[in-house]
């Protein structure tokens, strides 16, 4: 392979998979808020549950 | 089941929803990763500047791609419904017509859900078919004419039985699949199928990189032409290969982020997903053009000089040859399509429940009468269409005006309707912030609610223009009027029929959680007190 096209596979990589990396990483180290607003819990049975129409 | 204020309301019934934040991100990476990760991304990029076409590609994934995907996740989890549900929860009161683009963009993903699935059964068949290379040496002749048996443009009722029975087993597979519910059938095939999925496709990438002339390959596609910078086109491809690749703006990501607890995070699964769909591409771009670098190699030509490098030439023509001349081939031939096989299979799902989900909710059904239902009638047409001796031609014409004018169009309406007509944009924006960590500020409205659809409008029109003047691929006027127009046509119409049809049970009465801050705009405007409200 070629130095520039050696250059631009390592940079696509190292940006798109970079990207994936610290996105998965930044997720696993706050996986969610801890000061939601008050309400929004849900009353969620398992397996197969007619539609929710409401709230 | 709780108001916005979180008390318990008699009577209203619980959601589907999928078992966790980890099931969400596979089951929305399956749906991202199909068909055009695979066998598009490469060429596409080949094509328009090689290694520079990266700055482009880039650009439109973090100025549309992510912010329409944002979009998509602020209205399915806030709306909590489907498509044609949260458009209308989205419009209140005064635009609860506005449901009819949810069932806008139901028809797309049911008649996408028509030939996608004949591409997975042909995907099925040659990876049979790798075991003993039957291809032989003509692989164009023996797809077009051993294979699929193709007449000229019409409409033909002789059914191609090599096409039409692995085309009726994956609607059962999809059908049962979906039967199961989000949970325990989509979910789980996802988490199944994805970690395969990369297992068999980075085994075919590691084989290819050893090949001969696999160098030569990549530096075909990441050599960079600077000067395709300059080039409109190439631009609008890149934006073009983003937005089709990320399944967004049709009413998948609004479904899937419906099933998502009310207190989930949803910008940076978000980011997650957008990344791994294109971290996939990055990946596929490397084992095709690894591979097709050999091609050139054996055929003693340079890889400019190839042809058939994207679609469905790429992979049922091109690619059964260079497995025929390979080491090993039909291990080589399993893995292919093995992989496509299972990145359709998962895009399918998330297109069909598109559809289940905005019919289980109108008309009240549980989801196994709605996979059932909604199933068998697009398992009819399916093979109506797409497997007789005309299928190829059909699947080539749907396909273009579902994508390019069906989902392009979709896209700019939403984006108008929900940012400059209702704007809402502060309200969405203000959504994704309370219950995400990582937060989108003002540039994100401006992305999402004004770059977007002028890009998008952009390449509507042009599209637009370029199939009324040039035709499409030379096929006859009254086919086009037919197959491409009047799918369209059906979109439109059954958008209207569907949305004046009345409702099992009204999804109004609804109140968004959370509440606006003070001073926010009436999140619940038109909201009454049917439904369940107390």
């Amino acid at each position: 392979m070629t130095a520039t096209a050696v250059f631009f596979l390592v940079l696509a990589v190292a940006l798109v998979w970079g990207g994936l990396i610290a996105s998965v990483v930044g997720l696993s180290r706050r996986p969610g808020r801890l000061d939601f607003p008050p309400g929004g819990e849900d009353d969620h049975r398992e397996d197969v549950a007619p539609v929710e129409r409401d709230t | 089941m709780s108001t916005s204020a979180g008390e318990h309301v008699a009577g209203a019934q619980p959601r589907e929803q999928w078992t966790g934040q980890v099931g969400f991100i596979l089951a929305a990476i399956g749906s991202a990763v199909g068909l055009g990760n695979i066998w598009r991304f490469p060429g596409v990029a080949y094509e328009n500047g090689g290694g520079a076409f990266l700055i482009p590609y880039l650009v439109a994934l973090v100025t549309a791609g992510i912010p329409i995907l944002f979009l998509d996740y602020a209205i399915g989890h806030r709306f909590r419904g489907s498509a044609p549900t949260a458009f209308r929860r989205l419009g209140g009161g005064r635009m609860k017509w506005l449901e009819s683009l949810g069932w806008f963009q139901v028809m797309i993903c049911f008649v996408i859900a028509l030939y996608y699935t004949v591409v997975i059964a042909w995907a099925a068949s040659y990876f049979v078919f790798s075991f003993d290379l039957r291809w032989g040496d003509d692989t164009a002749g023996f797809l077009v004419g051993d294979y699929l048996q193709v007449s000229d443009p019409g409409l033909s009722f002789t059914f191609v039985p090599a096409v039409l029975i692995p085309l009726v087993l994956i609607w059962v597979a999809v059908i049962v699949v979906l039967a199961f519910g989000v949970a325990r059938g989509v979910q789980r095939i996802n988490v199944i199928f994805l970690p395969l999925l990369v297992v068999a496709f980075a085994a075919l990438v590691i084989r290819s990189l050893f090949l001969d002339g696999a160098a030569d390959g990549l530096n075909a596609l990441f050599t960079p032409d600077f000067a395709a910078l300059a080039d409109p086109n190439v631009w609008i491809a890149a934006y073009s290969q983003i937005f089709f690749s990320l399944s967004i703006a049709f009413g998948i990501m609004i479904t899937y982020a419906s099933y998502r607890r009310r207190r989930s995070n949803l910008t940076t699964p978000g980011l997650v997903v957008a990344f791994a769909n294109s971290s996939f591409e990055i990946l596929a771009g490397i084992g095709v053009f690894a591979t097709l670098g050999f091609f050139a190699f054996q055929q003693g030509v340079d890889v400019a000089e190839l042809e058939g490098l994207t679609g469905v030439g790429l992979s049922f023509i091109t690619f059964p040859a260079i497995v025929s001349q390979m080491p090993g081939g039909p291990i080589f031939g399993i893995l292919f399509f093995g992989s496509l096989a299972m990145a359709g299979f998962t895009s399918l799902l998330s297109v069909l429940q598109v559809v289940s989900a905005g019919f289980q909710e109108k008309f009240g059904l549980s989801p196994r009468q709605a996979a059932i239902r909604v199933g068998l009638v697009a398992m009819v047409l399916s093979v109506l269409l797409f497997s007789t001796t005309t299928g190829l031609i059909a699947l080539d014409t749907v396909d273009n005006w579902a994508n390019n004018i069906g989902i392009v169009a979709s896209a700019v309406l939403a984006g108008v309707f929900a940012f400059w007509v209702l704007r809402k944009g502060s309200e969405l924006r203000s959504h994704l912030n309370a219950v995400s960590t990582f937060r989108v500020g003002g540039i994100w409205t401006v992305l999402a609610g004004v770059l977007a659809p002028i890009v998008l409008g952009y390449m509507l029109v042009s599209r637009i223009v370029t199939l009324i003047v040039d035709g499409y691929e030379g096929y006859p006027s009254w086919y086009l009027a037919l197959m491409g127009w009047g799918t369209v046509l059906v979109f439109v119409l059954a958008a209207f029929v569907l949305t004046a049809i009345r409702w099992r049970r009204s999804p109004d009465g609804f109140r968004p959680w959370p509440a606006l801050p003070e001073g926010g705009s009436r999140a619940d405007a038109g909201a009454s007190t049917e439904g369940g409200r107390s």
